[in-house]
């Protein structure tokens, strides 16, 4: 039997956050872009006290086996950062946009009131379903909610815990 | 906050006696007795996903990321903090009973007096300028981890009349693989307020509740110094095959 989750709480901020921590690359490297949003709840109004925990593969498509996530410095690159959302449930990191044959950020949410974490994953806007198997198989409009959409900086992406817009969350085998 | 004690205790009894027999290991995500879980909750089924290349694998933590201090959060300040100072050491396995080596754990935690340092907790209890209760450390080749700290209190909170949350450590883990990622709680042996807890009660499965309390270890429990406990914590099982963990 495996050890049931719990809640991350209110009182996460002054352990889990770290400096630096939504920052892959120092904001402006080259290649550097900006992955950002929110998080809602059912009713639409944001979360102020979620954490997002980003993990990915790097531009050439090799998944990072180095440490240093918690103590950057400045030239590795770890493929992990983790970034708390502030009072208007916004969230930002600063990465590379991942590479190879699976191209997507995976991603744990954790927030005051989700009894355990969830899984998603964000794809960027360039992703095909018709290239895709997992994407293909979702109904079309919920194969949106994982899809992020370009601005200025890099891409946006809103969590949506519940509702409407509810995020296409994932379970893999073995969990229960 | 109107409800009292007694009316969450029923709701926590009735979703128990429903769930009794599923065998849920997790806890429920739809559980109204917590009631922040009201509109953070998918009401969606999750959906099913194979794990691709980058979920096959944890990040990997370092020396350079922890140091050996961070472990002992009774040494942080200048002087020693109140309360009664405790260990808790455990293993951590994957769900293939594989040992978890070399990998991050993450604790936080209230005071001895059930107060955190965190500057949206209101409850009227003093801080320790000697605690701060937030600790690090990495496992060893065999899954091994150690904490020095203080034995935390219970604390109340909004969530109902008269609501207090059983005393409880934080636990931040990283698996092997992406998929086993947990955040959960430890708490302590025979506490009265588990049955009034809904946080605790979110697990339906008794048997599964148990796995989240430690047990007193007189062996882990230092003469003249410090009190023992030993929580060993099974995260999920594995989906990397032996030839790609390399």
């Amino acid at each position: 039997m495996t050890t049931p989750g719990q809640t991350v709480g209110p009182f996460f901020h002054y352990a889990l956050p770290y400096e630096g921590g939504g920052d892959l690359v120092p904001p402006g490297r080259a290649g550097a872009i900006r992955l950002h949003g929110h998080v809602y709840d059912g009713a639409g109004d944001p979360v102020p006290d979620a954490l997002l925990e980003l993990w990915q593969a790097d531009p050439g498509g090799q998944v990072p086996q180095v440490g240093g996530s918690l103590r950057r410095d400045g030239w590795t690159f770890t493929g992990f950062g983790r970034a708390e959302t502030d009072a208007a449930g916004h969230y930002s990191f600063t990465t590379l946009m991942p590479g190879g044959t699976s191209p997507f950020f995976a991603v744990t949410v954790f927030a005051r009131g989700l009894t355990h974490r969830l899984f998603t994953r964000i794809y960027p806007p360039s992703a095909r379903s018709e290239a895709d198997p997992f994407l293909a198989g979702l109904e079309p409009e919920r194969r949106d909610t994982l899809v992020a959409t370009p601005d200025e900086h890099g891409l946006v992406f809103d969590v949506h815990l519940q509702g409407d817009n509810e995020t296409v969350f994932l379970t893999f085998p073995g969990h229960r | 906050m109107s409800e009292t004690q007694a009316e969450i205790t029923a709701e926590i009894q009735s979703i128990e006696a429903a769930d009794a027999g599923k065998g849920l290991e997790q806890p429920r995500r739809d559980y109204p007795p917590y009631r922040s879980s009201l509109l953070r909750h998918p009401t969606k089924s999750l959906v099913h996903a194979d794990p691709e290349s980058i979920e096959l694998w944890a990040p990997c933590f370092g020396h350079q990321d922890v140091g050996a201090a961070e472990a002992d959060l009774t040494i942080q300040h200048s002087g020693e903090p109140l309360g009664e100072r405790m260990v808790v050491a455990g293993r951590i396995t994957d769900g293939g009973g594989r040992p978890v080596a070399h990998q991050l754990v993450e604790i936080w935690q209230a005071n001895a007096g059930g107060r955190y340092i965190h500057k949206r907790d209101q409850h009227p209890a003093p801080l320790d300028p000697n605690f701060t209760g937030a600790g690090r450390c990495l496992t060893d080749a065999d899954g091994r981890y150690r904490f020095q700290t203080i034995k935390p209190g219970p604390y109340p909170w909004r969530n109902h009349l008269n609501a207090w949350r059983p005393a409880h450590i934080h636990f931040s883990l990283f698996g092997r693989e992406f998929t086993q990622r947990l955040v959960t709680q430890m708490y302590f042996p025979g506490d009265p307020l588990f049955p009034l807890d809904p946080i605790f009660q979110s697990v339906t499965d008794p048997a599964s509740r148990e796995l989240m309390i430690a047990t007193y270890d007189h062996d882990l429990t230092t003469p003249e110094y410090a009190t023992g406990y030993r929580w060993d914590i099974v995260l999920t099982g594995s989906h990397r095959t032996p030839m790609e963990d390399v």
